[in-house]
Parts: C-alpha cells; structure tokens; sequence
C-alpha cells in the first residue's frame, strides 16, 4: 500500500479527497462573505447621526494594509512551492513569513477599529457601522485563524509529525489562505473604493 | 500497474507540476500589486463614467488571477473549478436577487 493511499487522500478517481473537501468548503464559504457583503452594501449608507463612511475610512492605509495581505499570498504560494520540491527550511521560511504578513494585516485592522471608534464608529452606532465591522470582522477571524494555522504547521513541521504528504497539507492551508486574500480583494473594492 | 496506482502516480505528477514556476508567481504578485495601484488612484484621478466599470473590472481580473494562478486552479481537474465555482455563482445569483428585493439596483 502507498503512503497515499494509507492515509486515504486519494479517491477511486484520482482526485485528492482533501482536496476536494477544502474546495467545497471554500466554495460554501462564498456564501457566508456573500452575505455579509450584500447586508454590507444595503446598509452602508445608512448613518443615522454617526460618521459616514467617507469621513473615516483612511484610503492610503487601508491601500498598505491590502498590499501586505496580497504579497502574503506571494509568499504562501512560493511556500507550496517549496513544499511540493521537498525544501523544508524554505517552506518553514516562507509560511512564517506569510503569518507575519498576515499578523501585520491584522494588526492594521485592530488599529483602524481602534481609530474608527474614537471618531464616533461604534458597533451599534448605525446601520453602516454594524454591517461594516461584522464583514471586516469576520474577515479579520478568517486571517488570525489562517495565522494559527500556519504557525502550528512550521512548529508541526519541525517536530516531523506531519500525517500525509507534507506538500498537501501546505496547498490546503495555502488554498484557505488565499481564499481569505481574494476575500479582501473583494471587499477593499466595494467597502472602501466605492463611495456611498 | 493497476488503474489504482496508474491515478495516484498521475495524482502525484499533477500535484508536482502546477505549470508555474517561482518566477512565474513574482511576475503574477507584480501584475497583482500594479492593478492595486491602479484601483488606489481612481480614488484621486477622476475617471469619470468610467469609474465603476474600470473598479468592478480590476477587482474581477484580481480575483481571478488569484484563483487561477496562485491556487492552482487553471492547472488542476475540473472538478475542482465546479465545486468552487458553483458556489461563487450560487452565492452571486442568491444575494443578487435579495438585493433587488430591496430595489439597490435602482437607487
């Protein structure tokens, strides 16, 4: 019995069952960021007293913080590269890079949370404001648990107990992690570009 | 050989050979980062009729850029693309018709 199929990845027709799961995870996953941007849309000219979204949103920040999330998926993809050549150290490399990048993002998130409710945003402030912060939120929880993900994967990796293919289990994370990015390309265009 | 191994042998090949090499990605990230200069200066640059279009355009060709390069997805089985896809196109059509419901098209 191969190692893959010992470990069951692969099904009667050739395609990796993983695979396949995190595909259809993900494709279900645009329902739920579909969601949350339409209520989004709906609702973002609603301000009903508090700051409108022109007045707070900081474009050239925002425009960094975007870049930072998009050469995070530069450096995931060259770490499935690396994986897929059999490079440890500079898959360990890249997909620690990738969670700096990512934490970096996150931390520009919590600042401009931070600096949106000293101007007045609250959650419950308007319609706009609750819309705003449970999409950016939500997408927020996806990048720091992405984050987890890939540190646990370097410190998995340098104990060597890696179930599966190791290069497998790089493109999964991989795959969720540049979901999140296309997420953001997404919303850095309609929530942010997009004037009211 | 059996059918068995012959599909996990081309599983693996396939997995190995995404068509792209590490230059290949740097030049895509490139492409990447020049559209979001170009989406960050319709902000200060006046386009005018062309402003939505232009943004809604970019945003699409980042996307799928994304998706098909740096997720493999050009590269790897079609069933994949429908799984993915299907849902996208599930996710569009469904909050597309609730946002008609409350007339957001014709605002």
């Amino acid at each position: 019995m191969t190692d893959t199929t010992a470990h069951g990845h692969t099904s009667s027709t050739g395609i990796s069952n993983v695979k396949l799961g995190m595909w259809t995870f993900l494709g279900s996953e645009c329902l739920l960021f579909g969601g949350l941007i339409s209520t989004y849309m709906l609702y973002r000219g609603r301000v009903t007293g508090g700051p409108r979204p022109s007045q707070i949103f900081d474009i050239p920040f925002t425009s960094v913080s975007s870049f930072v999330l998009l050469m995070s998926s530069l450096t995931m993809v060259l770490a499935v590269s690396a994986a897929h050549k059999g490079e440890d150290r500079k898959t360990n490399l890249w997909l620690t890079v990738t969670a700096l990048l990512g934490a970096t993002f996150v931390g520009g998130q919590v600042y401009e949370f931070t600096a949106f409710y000293n101007e007045g945003l609250g959650f419950s402030t308007s319609l706009f404001g609750s819309s705003f912060y449970t999409l950016t939120g939500f997408h927020g929880v996806h990048v720091t648990v992405g984050i987890i993900m890939l540190m646990s994967l370097v410190g998995i990796f340098k104990r060597s107990e890696v179930p599966g293919k190791k290069a497998e289990v790089v493109e999964m994370i991989g795959l969720y992690w540049h979901f999140v990015d296309i997420v953001w390309i997404i919303i850095f265009t309609l929530v942010y570009l997009i004037p009211v | 050989m059996t059918s068995e191994t012959t599909h996990i042998a081309t599983s693996a090949e396939h997995s190995e050979n995404h068509g792209m090499s590490d230059a290949g990605y740097i030049r895509i990230a490139a492409i990447l980062a020049a559209i979001t200069a170009l989406e960050v200066s319709t902000v200060y640059v006046d386009f005018g009729p062309l402003f939505l279009p232009a943004l809604l355009i970019m945003m699409v060709v980042k996307f799928i850029m994304v998706v098909s390069y740096f997720m493999h997805l050009k590269f790897d089985n079609k069933l994949f693309s429908l799984m993915f896809y299907a849902g996208l196109v599930l996710a569009v059509g469904v909050y597309a018709a609730f946002l008609a419901t409350f007339k957001f098209f014709i605002q």
